[in-house]
């Protein structure tokens, strides 16, 4: 029985069944398979977060995501200026209790440099209804290249909790063709 | 010392039962009941929160309930639990007297005051930062000092755990290698230490810094110690309820191990790679590599897994082997047909191996994948995969060898022993809803610990689909059936620790319709012999399922906005 | 003694009959180190390096 010692003094040496056998063998090729399969949807696939990653101050985040604002600004909607910066360039999103800043618009079938990075604690960047999820803390600066490929209107949702306001930190994130 | 020890002798089982250690199993699982209620009354209140059509509780006690919810069930009602199966796993199986009584009773009063102390904490309402306590987000100093008090009772009860081991081995309590379940427990004993480990090295600096002592704490770093705890603490339970397995095979069927090899060499995979997956909760953070990630998320390519997989095999196998030596051994499915689903401690323990597999299991190593974990990471989706683990698994689990213990350690007989009958189906239909619609919304994009998916006072207009609110009110209703299924465990546990009739000191307990630990199966014949089908075609399901819903998830994946 | 079929030779000389890898998993504190050793390694110290690690912008 389980719960006491094993019957055999040296139950290492016991034959193993082989439909045992077989199941460690399945599970185990399983299991390589799905190590290999991340490691090759770095090459093939299209879907990879960055690995590029700065330290910065959440005051020099703020100057540069300012700086893109002052720049490419085209109108303002409820208090959130509209930017739209040209395709290929740096992109900056803060996160800040409890907004995302600025609202941004982008070009289909375009890249972007995104930065996302928090000025105070960390947020969630959830961008639906696409569904693509990524963490932002403070004092990091995230660079991902986004290619966004439908047009539409996407909501930023916050999905770490941040206080108080969380659940009404919302911005968002024009694709246009 | 050994001397000073004093025994009974279990009428079942022929062990000898150390009293010191009797009473501190009572101690832990009567405190950890007590808090599974409290916890559970806290999970009801958020679950009718963020059902929109209830909406229940205010923003700020939302918050506060979630808090308090987290730590309770996850961190008090288990961590508990988890000592007194130490002490059975140890004192009881190996028929050894505890090793020092008095530190495990320093260890327990602890982890009480530190629970309380926390506890105490979020009810003040300005410590609603989450069982996570992410900083920046700073709660009051309390919050953290009753975290670090608890953590450190739960090391001496680790301690002592260790202790029994070596002192049942030198006065020879046992002969040969420790039971198998005993293995499991100790299992869970060393992946406790290194979480607990964790545990101090992120929480003590950060305790200091809610003083102002130390000026700041990197989030990132934190985060990856704070999961090195937080994780790791989901893989004792792992490998409790899997010893829980075991042993209510063992307890309810006679069964035996099909290989005592394979399955401590499946713990063993655990010992050494489960911890690791602590980076599940690192995939989608700065400043991590993704070597680092991979290489962490895969349990060091998935060896873990496997480890779970092969108890997911051994488990069922050993109980159809040791029915159909009883005689079940008509067809494919007559063994577990005639299984004794009116028997709590089986049905619990059964619900709990099919949900942990087919539910949290598969959901939870999809998630773990670097890539996917993109399309999932803080939606519902996270803990509608962790309720079918740690609460359809392993609280579930718990609940089952419960019903065991009341009868073999409390020495008292089950009142309302048709609530107990029903109760897991009870509880485990609604967990299995709550997982499963919680897990939907996920998938639909809902954000986890989210006041308002309304976005009533948003800063900016936002809608999740219909369909979402749809989850959010089933999952409503599916947690009316765990708390009711809570609920009849906690009273016809308590009400038998305390009204149930006192059984006399060398009655036989009866532990199902189908054997007393009297039948235990000796062998099943050579190797070549084992004959298994029914489990071969449960597992065939499973890995079909696993394959298909692993690729699945790709397939979505592939369908967001390309990114690099 | 009632075990006189029982092949295992007297108390002495019992460990060295036994495999190597029965006698890893019978120990205890072995395994508590490699437990705690190997997350220690891959999980936490790998990753504070890399944390560590991390550039600051330009
Ligand atoms: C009556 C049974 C239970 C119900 C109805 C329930 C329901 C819920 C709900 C609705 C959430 C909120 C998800 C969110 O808003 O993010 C939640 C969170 C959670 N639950 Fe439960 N739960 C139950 C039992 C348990 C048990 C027994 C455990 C642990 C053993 C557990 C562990 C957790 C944890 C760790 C969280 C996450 C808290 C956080 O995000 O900080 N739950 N539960
Ligand atoms: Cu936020
Ligand atoms: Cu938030």
């Amino acid at each position: 029985m389980a719960l006491t010692p094993p019957s055999e003094r040296i139950w290492w040496k016991e034959p193993i069944a082989k439909i045992e056998l077989t199941w460690i063998l399945i599970a185990f090729c399983w299991g390589l398979i799905m190590f290999f399969m991340m490691i090759y949807w770095h090459g093939a696939g299209e879907q990879n977060l960055s690995n590029e990653t700065y330290r910065i101050k959440p005051e020099v985040f703020a100057e540069r995501a300012q700086a893109m604002i002052d720049e490419y600004t085209v109108r303002e909607e409820e208090g959130f200026p509209v930017v739209r910066p040209p395709p290929g360039s740096d992109v900056y999103l803060i996160a800040r209790l409890w907004m995302w800043w600025p609202i941004l618009e982008l070009e289909k079938d375009q890249s972007y440099r995104l930065h996302l990075s928090s000025l105070d604690w960390q947020h969630g960047f959830s961008l639906q209804p696409v569904n693509i999820n990524v963490q932002v803390h403070p004092g990091y600066d995230l660079v991902m290249t986004i290619k966004p490929d439908v047009a539409g209107e996407y909501g930023v949702v916050c999905n770490e909790y941040c206080g108080l306001g969380h659940h009404n930190m919302v911005g968002k994130i024009y694709v246009v063709e | 010392m050994a001397t000073a020890t004093e025994f009974r002798t279990c009428p079942n089982t022929g062990l000898k039962v150390d009293l010191a250690a009797e009473r501190l199993i009572k101690a832990n699982a009567v405190v950890a009941i007590v808090f599974l209620a409290i916890g559970g009354l806290f999970g009801i209140l958020v679950a009718f929160t963020r059902w929109p059509a209830v909406h229940l509780l205010p923003a700020d006690w939302f918050y506060l309930a979630l808090t308090a919810h987290g730590l309770d069930v996850l961190l008090v009602w288990i961590i508990f639990f988890e000592i007194a199966v130490l002490y059975f796993a140890s004192a009881v199986l190996l028929n050894s007297r505890l090793a020092a009584p008095k530190f495990a009773w320093a260890g327990f009063v602890l982890m009480v005051v530190g629970a309380l102390i926390t506890n105490v904490a979020v009810l003040q309402g300005d410590s609603s930062v989450m069982f996570t306590s992410y900083v920046p987000m700073r709660a009051a100093p309390n919050f953290y000092l009753g975290l670090i008090l608890f953590a450190v009772g739960a090391l001496i009860g680790c301690f002592v755990f260790f202790g029994t081991l070596v002192v049942a081995k030198a006065e020879k309590t046992y002969e040969g290698s420790i039971p198998l379940v005993t293995f499991g427990a100790m299992t869970a004993a060393i992946i406790a230490v290194f979480t607990i480990v964790s545990g101090a090295i992120i929480l003590i600096p950060t305790w200091l810094w809610s003083y102002g002592l130390i000026p700041d704490i990197d989030p990132v770093i934190y985060k990856l110690i704070w999961w090195g705890m937080g994780h790791s603490s989901q893989q004792i339970n792992v490998s409790a309820h899997v010893a829980i397995w075991y042993a209510i095979a063992a307890l309810v069927f006679g069964a035996k191990p099909l290989s005592e090899k394979v399955s401590r060499m499946a713990f063993l995979m655990y010992i050494l790679f489960l911890q690791i997956a602590s980076a599940h909760h690192m995939l989608v953070e700065p400043g991590l590599s993704s070597e680092w990630k991979i290489f962490n998320t895969s349990y060091a390519m998935y060896l873990a897994v496997l480890g779970s997989m092969v108890h997911g095999m051994t488990v069922p196998g050993s109980i159809e082997a040791a029915q159909r030596k009883n005689g079940y051994d008509r067809g494919l499915f007559e063994w577990l047909r005639k299984a004794p689903w009116g028997n709590p401690a089986f049905s619990g323990m059964f619900l709990s191996l099919l949900m942990f597999g087919f539910l949290g299991g598969i959901s939870g190593v999809v998630m773990g994948v670097e890539q996917i974990n993109l399309i999932m990471h803080n939606t519902l989706y996270v803990p509608g995969h962790f309720h079918a683990t740690v609460v359809a698994g392993t609280t579930l689990a718990f609940m089952a060898i419960t019903y065991v213990l009341v009868p073999l350690i409390f020495r008292r007989e089950l009142i309302l022993k048709g609530w107990a009958r029903l109760q897991p189906y009870v509880f485990g239909i609604g967990v299995a809803g709550n997982s499963l619609f919680m897990m939907g919304a996920g998938t639909l994009g809902v954000s986890r610990r989210h006041w308002d998916i309304s976005f009533a006072d948003a800063s900016l207009p936002f809608d999740y689909p219909a369909a979402a609110f749809l989850m959010m009110g089933l999952n409503g209703i599916s947690a009316i059936l765990a708390m009711l299924g809570g609920l009849m465990f906690v009273i016809v546990v308590v009400g038998s620790v305390f009204f149930g009739r006192k059984l006399g000191a060398d009655e036989k307990v009866s532990l199902g319709e189908v054997a007393g630990s009297g039948r235990a199966v000796a062998s099943y014949g050579s190797s070549d012999t084992i004959k298994i089908p029914g489990t071969a075609v449960l597992v065939a399901i499973f890995f079909i399922a696993f394959v298909l819903y692993y690729f699945v998830n790709w397939k979505y994946l592939s369908e967001i906005w390309p990114m690099s | 003694m009632a075990e006189a079929d029982d092949p295992r030779p007297a108390q002495s000389g019992d460990d060295e009959s036994i495999p190597l890898m029965q006698r890893v998993l019978d120990n205890p504190f072995l395994l508590l180190f490699l437990g705690i050793a190997v997350p220690a390694l891959t999980y936490l110290i790998w990753g504070i390096i890399e944390i560590a690690q991390v550039p600051i912008a330009d």
